[in-house]
């Protein structure tokens, strides 16, 4: 199979642009129906080989952005750009056919349980993108390039005509990232694509991850809660909170250089393994839980847990702004 | 003479024939001391030993953790104190000993006692371990009375404390609710305050804020360890967190194939590890001192119980593995005054240096 890095043809530079995305469920609460704003507005840029990190707790709207921004869920509003393609503007009133975009750009899952159909063998899982976007002129070719995806995904050719339920996890999402990587994508949108996984194998797939972005020039969308592993992954992380975008930094200013207080107590939460760090850094222990966001906030969503909120915050949600570096930060006081 | 005995007078001068306990025998302070224990399940396979003898003491008041992957047998350990395994589970041998008593000779009855009131537990998932049908309130009360002598209007107020204790807030308002009302920190918080209610002198977490939040998780913790400073109870921490381990436990157990590779304090196995599979384990999570290079993974697959091997469980995935890993199980062998490794890797350099 041609291992060539994946071009891209869009003058901006950037791979994929998502601006001002909103995502609204419709619920009923009794009688009535309201709107659940899963995300709300919501803008960051991917560049080609890139990996984007994208953190949050439960229900920030993580998982809805990546699946939005493949139209798996029609969006409610804003503008999607890839590779220079409007795919959806609901200003211009444009909406375009997915298919043909399915083939660059694809999707891994969290639960390689579920998202493996039983009843087919590994080469039927990993081929049927392959039908389905005919990439292939005959059965040999097929096989050919079923065999050397599994290769690339580190799978033994005698696994092809076994069934999803033979695998360990670990090696289940391996043929999970075969599937999304048969159609050549330029983007893969990775919705805890390692959550699942024990700490050993999940070494062994973010190491995969990594070796195929350096041979194949793929661009992620890396969605996880684990900020260890999205920091040791990503270039650049964006932080989101009930639906909106808090920081957006690279990868290693975030995490030295957190602005945001809502950034601050998420990392000062997570646990180090490292005794003596643990000592000595102290918990900014997060009062109360996360709003529903049936019932958000006005204003900014998280000033309910702020310890730095005024009244401005409750007034207005402040806008994302460049505190230099490209280090963008929602925050009134900070 | 053979290398194998060679290695083996090595191995009595240095540590003797008994295996050893990081301390040496149930000391007064011990509460809890599990020996030897082995678990199994039969299975329509064949049986799987998944706890494959261990050990430990567990002081009053002291936190130990017990880290190690999925099949690792960490969770069947503290299912056997509990005495909560499944229908096909059973204690194969071994002994638990609570306060100098084996609770493995207990009736049924008593032991019913001593859950609840002397051990308690916390589960991974507070959603499934909580009744769908019952208010929090009622099955706080359950607890109480099922465990005292309290009538139903002082069970009550109990309940109002625990909650207020554990953080809660508005407890009167959070007895009339139903768990699918409560967030998972919140329901988290309640089986805390149902285990904790009766006071417990051990209480066991199995992985309780795996499935939280990190800021929820920041703050489940925080409680435990306030909690402890009130209550003086002792925690047994079972987790595969390696990052939760490092910042709560006075002790720590890594478990692998049912077996304990390496036990010591948290600097020793953070900083000195001295089996390879928790050398493994360090290298390959994402830390601040290996941020910008290439994780380094454990290779191969976890083991699979139904056929153990009959050296050392974690040889076929060892870089290091010799000869004698395959052959020979190696017994805890000491490193230093606080930390045992079970690696016949340590003996080997005993023996060349």
């Amino acid at each position: 199979m041609e291992n060539e890095k994946v071009k891209t043809k869009a003058q901006s530079g950037n791979l994929l642009e998502v601006e001002h995305l909103k995502e609204y469920y419709p619920v009923s609460v009794g009688m009535k129906k309201v709107p659940l704003k899963a995300v709300e507005d919501v803008s960051f840029t991917i560049k080609p080989g890139e990996t984007l990190g994208l953190v949050g707790e439960s229900g920030c709207g993580k998982t809805t952005v990546g699946r939005t921004i493949l139209q798996l869920y029609k969006p409610t509003a804003g503008r999607i750009v890839f590779d220079g393609d409007v795919l959806f503007d609901s200003e211009k009133k444009i909406k375009v056919d997915m298919l043909p975009y399915r083939k660059r750009m694809q999707m891994v899952f969290q639960d390689p349980y579920s998202s493996l159909d039983p009843r087919m063998t590994v080469e039927d899982i990993i081929g049927e993108p392959l039908d389905v976007h005919k990439l292939y002129a005959n059965k040999k070719e097929r096989r050919e390039k079923i065999l050397s995806l599994m290769e690339l995904v580190g799978l033994n050719a005698e696994h092809a005509m076994r069934y999803a339920h033979e695998f360990s996890g670990g090696q289940r999402q391996r043929i999970g990232i075969a599937r999304a990587l048969a159609v050549r994508p330029q983007f893969i949108v990775c919705d805890e694509a390692v959550s699942a996984l024990d700490v050993s194998i999940q070494a062994q797939v973010i190491n995969m991850f990594e070796e195929i972005q350096e041979k194949l020039g793929v661009a992620y969308l890396f969605i996880a809660h684990d900020l260890l592993v999205v920091h040791h992954i990503s270039d650049r992380i964006a932080v989101m909170y009930l639906g909106r975008m808090m920081e957006t930094a690279d990868a290693d200013e975030l995490n030295e250089n957190p602005i945001h207080p809502y950034t601050l107590s998420l990392l000062s939460a997570v646990p180090i393994p490292d005794p003596e760090t643990a000592r000595r850094s102290k918990r900014i222990v997060l009062e109360g839980d996360v709003p529903s966001p049936l019932k958000m906030p006005a204003g900014c969503p998280f000033r309910t847990r702020c310890k730095y909120a005024t009244e401005q915050c409750a007034k207005e949600m402040p806008e994302l702004k460049d505190r230099g570096n490209g280090h963008l930060v929602a925050c009134w006081n900070k | 003479m053979s290398d194998l005995e060679s290695l083996k007078n090595i191995k009595k001068q240095s540590v003797g024939d008994e295996p050893v306990v990081l301390d040496s025998g149930v000391g007064e302070n011990t509460i809890l001391s599990v020996q030897d224990l082995h678990t199994s399940f039969r299975t329509d396979n064949g049986e799987v030993s998944a706890v494959n003898g261990i050990s430990f003491n567990l002081d009053r008041g002291k936190t130990l953790g017990i880290v190690g992957e999925s099949g690792s047998g960490k969770s069947v350990t503290a299912y056997s104190i509990m005495q909560i395994l499944a229908e096909n589970g059973y204690v194969k041998s071994g002994k638990i000993l609570y306060n100098g008593e084996n609770i493995l000779d207990w009736p049924e009855k008593k032991i019913r006692k001593f859950r609840g009131e002397k051990v308690s537990i916390i589960f991974q998932d507070p959603m499934t371990s909580l009744n769908p049908v019952f208010s929090v309130g009622y099955q706080l009360v359950e607890a109480v009375r099922l465990h005292t002598n309290k009538t139903k209007q002082e069970a009550k107020e109990r309940a109002v404390e625990m909650l207020k204790l554990v953080g809660v807030n508005d407890p009167m308002l959070r007895m009339r609710k139903y768990p699918h009302e409560l967030s998972g920190g919140m329901r988290q918080r309640v089986m805390i305050a149902m285990a904790l209610c009766c006071e417990p002198d051990i209480l066991i977490a199995d992985e309780p804020t795996t499935a939280l939040d990190v800021t929820i998780q920041a703050q489940i913790l925080e409680l435990m360890q306030d909690l402890q400073k009130k209550m003086g109870m002792s925690i047994i921490m079972v987790t595969h967190d390696l990052g939760v381990i490092a910042s709560m436990c006075d002790e720590i157990i890594v478990m692998y194939g049912g077996r304990v590779c390496e036990r010591g304090t948290a600097d020793a196995i953070f900083y000195r590890p001295a089996h390879e599979y928790t050398k493994g384990l360090l290298r390959s999570i994402p830390r601040a001192e290996n941020m910008n290079e290439k994780l380094v993974p454990i290779g191969g697959t976890p083991i699979n119980l139904l056929n153990m091997p009959k050296g050392c469980a974690f040889c076929p995935r060892c870089e290091n593995a010799m000869k004698i890993c395959l052959e020979k199980l190696p017994d805890e062998y000491r490193v230093d005054d606080d930390h045992l490794a079970a690696c016949w890797l340590n003996v080997a350099d005993l023996m060349t240096g």
